[in-house]
């Protein structure tokens, strides 16, 4: 992605004599340089996902997957979906700090940010239809056949969607802006406040509904990650998760997508990521604490001289203690190295946590224990492929890491 | 609840689907249950001879495939997505003995707290059945169930969940289960759950050096719909003891119960904070 030409030849001047249809169709044409390694690498793989796809639909997910009677959730869901999801988590996260506590240092990353809830919410969901054994019944909690309504799924379901389409209104104005129609804009804007509440809201439950979905196999997961407050856990560690990814994937696409944004932007970016290091820190600490108490309480000692107590340990300690120390480090040196490598050891404990309720711990005594399959890995590789391009798709085209044009800084 | 919920909507409009979905969850803890009984099987492993009958019987009644192999000391055969029930023989302090295994219909199932679509459902007559046309295939019933009793067919492209549904259907048209009924052994009791129970406890009572005095299915998992007696501790007959001895949705219900107050509260809260924070020239603008 070299050199981009942006969109601006009418972006100032509303109501442009072309027509908005022949404006979408032009803007379908790719961007920016075709053969980066980025492309040759990402494009097999989504090849061969589809390919993996197609065979899995025709003759089910044994084809594929290394699913079975005994591990009937695996990578696709303890990955893509419950990591994912928590990683998702910056989204409500930033949005609160911009407009509810109105902390405007963060906005010119809060339309980046919510980008990414967003599609990572949409190809999650996918993923999970991947998963779905009858994908074509998905629509049944919506239709009402039945609301299993003492389902903490059903929950999850229904947050899940309408959380969809609350940041899909967060992020919408940019949308209006690209289509230069400054009505729809003044429109979309006035929506924000309230899709952010509602967001927020659902944001909280499902994550923490995400956690109680491992309620019910209280025996099968290893005790050292099952306690009764999971659904906590969950939520708290998708504060600093989410945040850890706004900063690790942040630092990449003001790398990647420079000539998007204008002088002096680095700096402020710097500052913003140091002020969010020591959120990330702060809650750390918090969930530290919580977790200190789950494991004297439950007398989980006794589990440390094992080899999943050595993963526990890696998790607490590498993962979780370390870059929270490294997070208030770098805030106090202003070092942004330190922030990025905190972020970067955060995001794997998160990453690290997520499969050990899902996968590693659950059903931890059972010979044969689950291992995805290669296809499993290459479709979700693809997944989050898919999930980039058409990041920088959005990018290249919408103000989203830019400013928007003059006409909708003017309007409030 | 004075109210249902197309009451509750005209109250408030649109107050949101948060609230809808919470107010749901708080009619569906305490919604009208029937008082008609739940129907339940007793099983008598003292008295079961290995026969496979009851297998045999099932995979006709249900037409599935024919039972695979036979019961053996040493060798733990499982029900799977072809095979609803199956018979074990183990090796205990006190000799040989014959176990049967399918879904014990749980009086609270997980399965059926977990399914988001009631696809996974506890009848008022008790048997647990599993609906096509509702399931989505997610498997949360599997996750959740204690006993791992659903299974998945992995390599169809329209996959079922198979597990034993008690003879639903015989059972509405005035028959008892299959297995029941080919049992030459009389191993197998079919019934109220009261008067199984009744009968579970008669015979520990007459017997008592014959039976462990402890039925199976009596509190297990909150209590189950399949009630099992034996004359060695349930652990040497390859019966699940870890499970937990009250239901288990009760494990999630302090989480469903949490959302209606979360769902109202929390808007109300971020609503105040936006206000608090607001700055003076942005209130001057507006």
């Amino acid at each position: 992605m070299s050199q981009i030409n942006l969109p601006v030849d009418h972006s100032d001047t509303p109501g442009s004599s072309r027509s908005t249809w022949q404006f979408i169709v032009s803007e379908l044409r790719p961007k920016g340089a075709i053969l980066t390694p980025f492309n040759l690498i990402t494009l097999p793989i989504m090849i061969l996902g589809l390919y993996l796809i197609i065979i899995r639909f025709i003759g089910g997910l044994g084809t594929i997957t290394n699913l079975n009677q005994t591990f009937p959730w695996g990578l696709w869901i303890g990955f893509d979906v419950v990591t994912g999801v928590a990683f998702a988590g910056g989204a409500y996260t930033l949005v609160f700090m911009v407009y509810i506590l109105n902390l405007k240092k963060y906005y010119p990353i809060a339309r980046a940010t919510v980008l990414t809830g967003f599609l990572a919410y949409v190809f999650y969901s996918g993923a999970l239809l991947l998963d779905l054994g009858r994908p074509w019944n998905v629509i049944n909690p919506i239709i009402g056949n039945n609301y299993g309504v003492s389902s903490v799924l059903f929950l999850v379901a229904w947050h899940f969607l309408l959380y969809m389409l609350a940041l899909f209104i967060e992020f919408s104005p940019a949308i209006a802006e690209w289509l230069n129609m400054p009505g729809l804009r003044r429109f979309l804007s006035r929506l924000t406040l309230g899709a952010v509440i509602f967001g927020i809201t659902l944001s909280t439950l499902h994550q923490a509904g995400l956690g109680a979905l491992f309620l019910m196999a209280s025996e099968k997961i290893h005790p050292l990650w099952y306690n009764s407050l999971i659904p906590v856990t969950f939520v708290v560690t998708s504060i600093f998760g989410g945040l850890s990814m706004v900063i690790f994937e942040g630092s990449i696409s003001h790398r990647v997508f420079s000539d998007q944004l204008e002088p002096g932007s680095h700096q402020r970016h710097n500052d913003i990521l140091h002020g969010l290091s020591r959120v990330c820190a702060g809650a750390m600490f918090v969930y530290l604490a919580l977790h200190i108490l789950i494991f004297i309480h439950q007398g989980n000692h006794v589990f440390l001289n094992s080899r999943h107590g050595l993963i526990y340990l890696v998790e607490m300690v590498g993962l979780t203690a370390l870059p929270m120390v490294l997070y208030l480090a770098a805030y106090r040196k202003r070092n942004i190295q330190l922030v990025k490598t905190a972020a970067i050891l955060t995001v794997l404990g998160i990453v690290l946590n997520r499969l050990n309720v899902s996968i590693i711990g659950f059903k931890w005594d059972v010979p044969n224990h689950y291992i995805p399959s290669w296809q499993e890995i290459i479709v979700t590789l693809a997944v989050i492929s898919a999930e980039i391009w058409v990041f920088r798709w959005i990018v290249l085209r919408m103000p989203v890491l830019r400013k928007g044009p003059a006409w909708a800084r003017d309007q409030h | 609840m004075p109210l249902d919920r197309r009451d509750f909507l005209k109250t408030l409009g649109v107050a949101g689907t948060g609230l809808l979905l919470g107010r749901k969850t708080l009619q569906a803890s305490s919604g009208p249950r029937s008082d008609k009984e739940f129907m339940a099987v007793l099983y008598d492993s003292t008295r079961c001879i290995g026969c496979q009958s009851c297998e045999f019987a099932c995979a006709e009644a249900n037409g599935l495939e024919e039972p695979v192999g036979e019961p053996e000391i040493g060798t733990l055969r499982d029900t799977d997505e072809k095979h609803r029930t199956v018979v074990n023989a183990f090796d205990t302090s006190k000799g040989e003995f014959f176990v049967k295994k399918q879904c014990l219909h749980c009086n609270q199932p997980a399965c059926d707290a977990a399914c988001l679509t009631q696809a996974m459902h506890k009848t008022e007559e008790g048997p647990v059945i599993w609906r096509g046309d509702k399931c989505m295939g997610c498997r949360f019933c599997m996750v959740s169930c204690p006993f791992d009793v659903p299974k998945f067919e992995y390599f169809s492209a329209n996959p079922k969940i198979e597990k034993c549904d008690m003879c639903y259907e015989r059972q509405l048209a005035g028959e008892i289960p299959a297995c029941v009924e080919a049992c030459p052994a009389e191993a197998l009791m079919f019934g109220t759950r009261r008067e199984m129970l009744a009968e579970a406890h008669r015979r520990i009572a007459e017997n008592p050096e014959q039976y462990v005095n402890h039925i199976y299915g009596d509190t297990e998992a909150g209590g189950t719909g399949w009630l099992t007696l034996s004359a060695v501790p349930f652990e040497e007959i390859g019966m699940k003891t870890n499970v937990r001895h009250e239901s288990y949705p009760k494990l999630t219900k302090g989480f469903i119960s949490s959302i209606a107050p979360v769902d109202i509260l929390l808007p109300a809260a971020l609503l105040g904070i936006y206000e608090a924070t607001r700055s003076k020239d942005e209130e001057e603008e507006l």
